[in-house]
């Protein structure tokens, strides 16, 4: 394992005191590793916390500041935050409007942030609303199963729903944002390499150089189906078929979302979005935004995925709307 | 009986194993989840050693309570929460007493099995710590309904939480990151359900030389 580290057991507590010196405008509970916006909590608006495993970078740290997050609960490496985490993150943004929890769909995500909800509710803390993502059409969904991962839909619905608690909208408002934001999205990954989690010290799984797995998720989890390493066109119709498959996105427009899962340079993923915007033109879907780079990451992994959102006036509006984070920055 | 201390000790010994078996639990969640499951668990147990023992309470609720929250709040992913409320309702079930006699201790492990299903909402065969666990609380009552002491009754669980594990191998996922991978998730042995059996191999380990009638 090559990584820049000093020691595999510290590498999210040190990287927070990075983010911590790189961003004054943000401020960090080092104690709980939570990132905050440097100005929570501010009275009347609703606040949004996310988190989940380290390790996605930016995710969901990146994106804590003004048009999108309040506060990021940061888990170890590709392993949910404790409720006591999670508990700090709500009660440090809790201006008084209630708490909005954006979860993205793994077992222990789910688990940890209900275990803090109860918590907060047991306390008579701030009200607390949960919307969770699953927006992975690799996972099938059944009733007999956990459901669809979440994966590339939580950046667009933090950044949309961010936008509606910016503009001081009710929790249940805001809510209902991000719920349409995930009913509309979805998302299907490829990667090209394993990433290697580094209190594990060496990939977390083979793949060997001719091959490639496609379905994957964030967490280094093996994908549904290994096949050979093809043309970027090839690849790319193997991540837009199944999304156009599972939802019609034909008549309104729709944000097109080339990601990095870590480990791809932005040349390739410019690439693959040019493929990808040529597979929808032909489809007939009409691209009216766009956002190309390494939002939602996984390590060291090399591939991408692709998310198609459905935007209708009021998204394409609030997506619009100022943001000033880390990693996402415009109209400020 | 089992006291405090034999409480104690099983935890001690449990937390020793879980470090023994990390690499081994690791490798088996990074071949159908994410590679994490000893990495966390370790860290757990260990915080719970250490709080156990800065932890003077003489009653096995108190101390079960402690290890209960400090998986809760160590642990993370979804080991975490299901390890913790395991031993929260053991806590719960244990009450004030002094010391639990047989069917006392397995009323406590079917409590901790039913606070594992509340937060996880499993079933048997979704290929989970559930198919450790379930059979061997199903055989810990068994063998106490019919008079075994609390000694040999754990060695019958253990034998029935290693089955269960063992039966995982070719279940296919329903539960956790390892339904993800659908049919991929068969012949592989569930991390879940091998740290629980370390759990009740522990529990016999540590509990029958504190427990002759």
């Amino acid at each position: 394992m090559k990584k820049l580290i000093n020691d595999p057991a510290n590498v999210l507590s040190e990287s927070l005191l990075g983010v911590d010196a790189a961003h004054p405008e943000l401020r960090v509970d080092h104690e709980h590793k939570v990132i905050f916006r440097g100005d929570a909590p501010r009275p009347g608006k609703v606040g949004l916390v996310s988190g989940g495993g380290s390790g996605h970078e930016p995710l969901h740290g990146g994106f804590v500041g003004h048009g999108m997050l309040d506060a990021a609960a940061c888990g170890e490496v590709f392993t949910s935050p404790v409720p006591d985490q999670i508990t700090a993150a709500t009660n440090g943004v809790d201006g008084g409007a209630g708490v909005l929890h954006i979860v993205k769909n793994y077992t222990g995500d789910v688990m940890n942030f209900e275990m803090a909800a109860e918590m907060a509710g047991a306390t008579g803390g701030a009200e607390v609303v949960a919307v969770v993502t699953d927006d992975d059409v690799a996972v099938q969904d059944s009733l007999y199963t956990v459901g669809r991962r979440g994966v590339g839909v939580t950046v667009l619905v933090e950044k949309i729903a961010g936008a509606a608690a910016e503009a001081e909208r009710s929790l249940s408002d805001v809510a209902a944002v991000a719920r349409r934001v995930n009913a509309a999205g979805r998302s299907m990954g490829l990667a090209l390499t394993s990433c290697t989690v580094p209190a594990a010290g060496k990939p977390t799984f083979d793949l060997p150089d001719d091959q490639i797995e496609v379905g994957i998720g964030i967490h280094g989890e093996p994908g549904r189906t290994r096949v050979p390493l093809a043309p970027a066109a090839e690849m790319a119709r193997m991540l837009v078929d199944p999304i156009l498959d599972d939802l019609e996105f034909s008549g309104d427009g729709v944000l097109a979302f080339v990601n990095g899962m870590g480990g791809t340079p932005l040349i390739e993923l410019y690439l693959m979005y040019h493929e990808v915007d040529r597979l929808l033109a032909k489809a007939g879907v009409t691209v009216t935004r766009s956002l190309v780079g390494s939002y939602i990451t996984s390590l060291d992994m090399a591939g991408c995925s692709v998310t198609l959102l459905k935007l209708d006036d009021e998204m394409l509006r609030l997506w619009d709307a100022p943001v000033r984070t880390p990693a996402l920055r415009w109209g400020l | 009986m089992v006291d405090a201390e034999a409480i104690r000790s099983w935890l001690s010994l449990f937390a020793a194993e879980v470090a023994r078996n990390r690499d081994l639990l690791t490798r088996l969640d990074a071949a159908i989840g994410d590679a994490d499951h000893g990495a966390n668990l370790d860290r757990g147990t260990s915080a719970a050693v250490s709080a156990l023992a800065g932890d003077a309470a003489l009653s096995p609720r108190t101390l079960l309570k402690t290890m209960g929250m400090t998986l809760v709040s160590s642990v993370g992913g979804a080991s975490g929460p299901l390890y913790g409320s395991l031993f929260l309702r053991m806590a719960g079930s244990a009450g004030g007493a002094d010391s639990l006699d047989a069917p006392a201790f397995a009323a406590a492990l079917r409590a901790g099995l039913d606070g594992v299903v509340a937060r996880g909402r499993a079933q048997a065969g979704d290929k989970t710590m559930y198919d450790a666990l379930s059979p061997a609380c199903d055989a810990l009552d068994h063998a106490v309904a019919a008079g075994n002491d609390l000694g040999h009754a754990l060695s019958l669980a253990t034998a029935a939480a290693d089955a269960g594990r063992n039966a995982t191998i070719p279940m296919l996922a329903r539960k956790g990151r390892a339904s993800y991978l659908g049919e991929r998730s068969v012949g592989h042995q569930d991390p879940g359900a091998t740290s629980v059996a370390l759990l009740i191999s522990t529990a016999a380990r540590a509990l029958s030389g504190d427990v002759s009638q």
